[in-house]
């Protein structure tokens, strides 16, 4: 496959997830800052840092009210992350490519596209009630993840999408993690104080996860929660099944059967599935959460370069 | 603008009686409600496909949807044979010209088209001198434009030898007639039109370098931003083969030309190159391209590379030469021309330019090395600064403009608001050249939207029908 090829198709899939994941993490935040009792202010602003956005945000509006959180995440076409932006981006990739996506497939995301902008044009609306809006681009993002399992050959395009669906899963969870525990943590230590079941909920919900952690562990208890979005192995949005699935993708793109990793990303990813197959959640918590998802974002970022050196950007040959 | 005679309908005779019975029957079942409401089914469907196309001159990434008309364009099929004939006939005569022009140049010799005329064009490849590539196919694909003139004559307007696009839209509209109006179908036996890429395939794969065992071909873009890249695109997911820019290409010292792979470098044998002579290689051609791939010509030269079509074809589509091809077919075939050329003025000889400028008012002028319509002055509708302009171009340089009579171009039935009203057309078949020629049954039809308007190039307002080429009335 070609490698520009290749660059897309990664890029395409990880803007699709980011698309989804931002709306996922606005239509939690709305539900729960209604009769929230800390600062809407902060709750609102922690979806900026979970996306890197702070200071840029703040150098375009005035002030980090629900509304302009909610505008720039959604429609600010000078955000790169927003889901206009990343929307725009996914089908300019994908319309790139479109000679190697299914039809079907390119239709999805083409459509995804047009509602999304069609649908911006009522933005006051929107932001005043953005919940159905959110609920259509969660549902489109699924329709072409749907599509693309249904009708596309498990070959080099298709892994290359798959690597860029999981590295951006781990990225958002891990990301998502760090900024609402880092809420909730003053909570964890007063002790005395009832744990907020609601907003260690909601984190496992801005993960779509709650069900799935009910299932598994019943009641929630703050290192579970760790754990489940860490740590485990079936999950499909934890730390671990990203990596262990990234692993396996890389694993088929190179065709390495052997049990040594055949280039730098994969070296890397089977390292970091292996740390993570050895942690305990409360390991994790004792050395201090934020230091080990920091630690974590930085082996992403490595993975990325490796997989762009070793696939995407080949020199022209002098 | 006034007409001095009627139109010449596609559908009807000038007394109303319908050429093609059951297609009119069908159409006149379906109320005006539902004509529209399907035409606006058939722009949704195209736009959720992607169905579009680049327009220069606004943001880049703007794209629009090439308006659709779910009336189709009928060609009975007694007619279509004698079309069918006329461009095999003058492909083959205008390949034989090219491998004469680039070689020993006997058509030049023998004073049939003077020496100068090719000398002097701008899309003369001197690179070229001394090729011929593999099985004398210089042009794999044509699209000949033509228009029926109001006596019934159908003219060919200009021979498309470059980078010929619009197919992707003739298999395109047939799908979607086929999705938003299957009542019109009934009655009808068409032609099928779906082994297009399958075809288009064969014929690349076929002029391969001969030392190539398993041949690689590729489709060459611009990139996104071009006009026609869903076309690109398009075809290259229909035969399965990549679609590549410029820099995913690169050459080797032994002229070998590969493309960069997850997995390494891959030969390349074939490239269906959709990128204009001048960009295509800065060595050799324009050195401000990004879009080309340096050492291209070299490769092509040695042989190592097949390039569809090859450079140096437009020489044969220069709109002076144009007025030449008869000759051509009666010089190289000795035959007489199937299809008819539009009486043409080449404002490069003083006695034709004479009359050009004395009788602007009525002439069609043409700059003899454009193509989508633009640079063109219609006399009658023009105003006197515009036709004084004009003038003074030519005067300027006389080599670069041709002026033809206008032509009234035949019309067909269109959707206007809801309602039918009778728009012109052009067409364009597409043909594939080689030992075994294959003309693709009817090709496409522009339709001008604008009442009056003969202009019917997408860039100006055109739109587009499905053509049917009938198997039996």
């Amino acid at each position: 496959m070609l490698c520009r090829v290749a660059d897309s198709l990664f890029w395409m899939s990880r803007y699709l997830e980011r698309a989804e994941n931002q709306a996922r993490f606005i239509d939690v935040t709305s539900s729960i800052a209604l009769g929230y009792r800390g600062s809407e202010q902060a709750l609102w602003s922690s979806l900026l840092h979970a996306g890197g956005d702070a200071e840029a945000f703040l150098q375009r509006y005035a002030a980090p009210t629900r509304e302009n959180i909610i505008n720039y995440l959604l429609f600010d076409r000078r955000n790169l992350n927003s889901v206009v932006s990343c929307l725009t981006a996914a089908r300019e990739n994908a319309r790139s490519v479109r000679e190697t996506l299914t039809a079907p497939l390119w239709e999805a995301v083409n459509r995804f596209y047009l509602r999304v902008r069609t649908d911006a044009a009522q933005q006051p609306r929107i932001l005043k009630q953005p919940h159905q809006f959110l609920e259509r681009i969660k549902r489109s993002a699924h329709q072409v993840l749907g599509v693309r399992e249904a009708t596309w050959s498990h070959e080099d395009a298709w892994h290359f999408s798959s690597l860029g669906y999981q590295l951006e899963r781990a990225d958002k969870t891990s990301r998502i993690l760090d900024v609402r525990y880092f809420l909730l943590l003053p909570m964890l230590h007063t002790g005395s104080e009832q744990l907020d079941v609601v907003q260690w909920a909601a984190l496992l919900e801005s993960t779509g996860a709650l069900q799935m952690y009910r299932r598994t562990w019943g009641p929630i208890q703050p290192a579970r929660v760790v754990d489940f979005l860490v740590l485990s192995p079936t999950f499909p949005r934890s730390l671990r099944f990203c990596i262990d699935a990234a692993e396996a993708t890389l694993r088929a793109i190179s065709g390495n059967t052997t049990a040594d990793p055949q280039n730098e990303a994969e070296a890397l990813v089977s390292e970091t599935s292996r740390r993570l197959a050895s942690l305990r959640a409360e390991d994790i918590m004792a050395t201090g959460l934020h230091p080990f998802i920091d630690q974590f974002q930085t082996t992403l970022n490595g993975i990325g370069a490796a997989v762009s050196g070793t696939y995407f950007q080949i020199p022209t040959p002098a | 603008m006034t007409q001095t005679a009627p139109n010449y309908d596609e559908l009807l005779t000038p007394s109303g009686v319908p050429r093609h019975s059951a297609l009119s029957e069908c159409l006149a079942a379906l109320s005006a409600d539902v004509l529209a409401e399907r035409q606006k089914l058939a722009e949704e469907e195209l736009l959720e496909k992607g169905i579009t196309f680049a327009v220069y001159g606004h943001d880049a990434g703007t794209e629009k949807i090439w308006p659709f008309d779910v009336v189709p364009r009928p060609i009975p099929a007694h007619e279509w044979q004698q079309i069918e004939a006329g461009l095999k006939q003058r492909i083959r005569a205008l390949n034989l010209f090219l491998d004469d022009v680039y070689n020993e140049g006997r058509i030049l010799r023998d004073a049939v088209i003077p020496e100068a005329l090719i000398r002097t064009a701008k899309t003369y490849r001197p690179e070229c001198r001394g090729f011929r590539p593999p099985g004398g196919v210089w042009t794999h694909v044509t699209g000949t434009d033509l228009v029926r003139h109001h006596d019934g004559t159908l003219y060919v307007l200009e021979d498309n030898l470059r980078c010929p696009s619009g197919v992707s839209y003739v298999l395109e509209n047939r799908e979607i007639m086929k999705r938003v109006l299957p009542e019109v179908f009934e009655g009808s036996v068409i032609a099928p039109i779906d082994d297009y890429p399958e075809r288009l395939l064969e014929k690349l794969l076929s002029t391969a370098p001969a030392d190539a065992e398993h041949p690689t071909a590729v489709v060459l873009t611009p990139g996104i931003y071009n006009s026609a890249y869903f076309e690109h695109s398009f075809l290259a997911q229909q035969m399965g083969i990549e679609l590549v820019t410029g820099p995913d290409l690169f050459v080797d010292r032994d002229d070998t030309v590969w493309m960069k792979t997850t997995r390494g470098p891959r030969k390349v044998d074939v490239i269906y190159r959709r990128i204009d002579d001048d960009f295509l290689d800065p060595e050799v051609f324009r050195p401000d391209s990004m879009l080309g791939v340096p050492g291209l010509m070299r490769a092509f030269r040695a042989g190592r590379v097949t390039l569809a079509n090859a450079p140096g074809t437009g020489v044969a589509d220069d709109k002076a030469v144009y007025q030449y091809v008869p000759d051509i077919i009666r010089y190289y075939l000795s035959e007489e021309p199937i299809l008819s050329n539009v009486p043409t003025y080449l404002c490069s000889d003083p006695q034709q330019c004479a009359y050009v400028l004395e009788n602007l008012a009525s002439l069609v002028v043409k700059p003899t090395n454009e193509s989508g319509g633009y640079g063109i002055l219609m006399g009658p509708v023009a105003s006197q600064d515009e036709r004084e302009r004009c003038a003074e171009s030519i005067r300027r340089d006389p080599r670069n403009y041709i002026a033809q009579p206008m032509l009234t171009l035949s019309t067909v039935p269109t959707v206007i608001n809801g309602r039918l009203a009778p728009r012109h057309v052009d067409l364009r078949p597409f043909i594939l050249f080689g030992e075994q020629t294959f003309v693709l049954p009817g090709g496409l039809t522009r339709v001008a939207l604008r009442e009056g308007s003969m202009i019917v190039n997408s860039s100006q307002g055109g739109g587009s029908k499905d053509t049917w080429v009938l198997q039996q009335n």
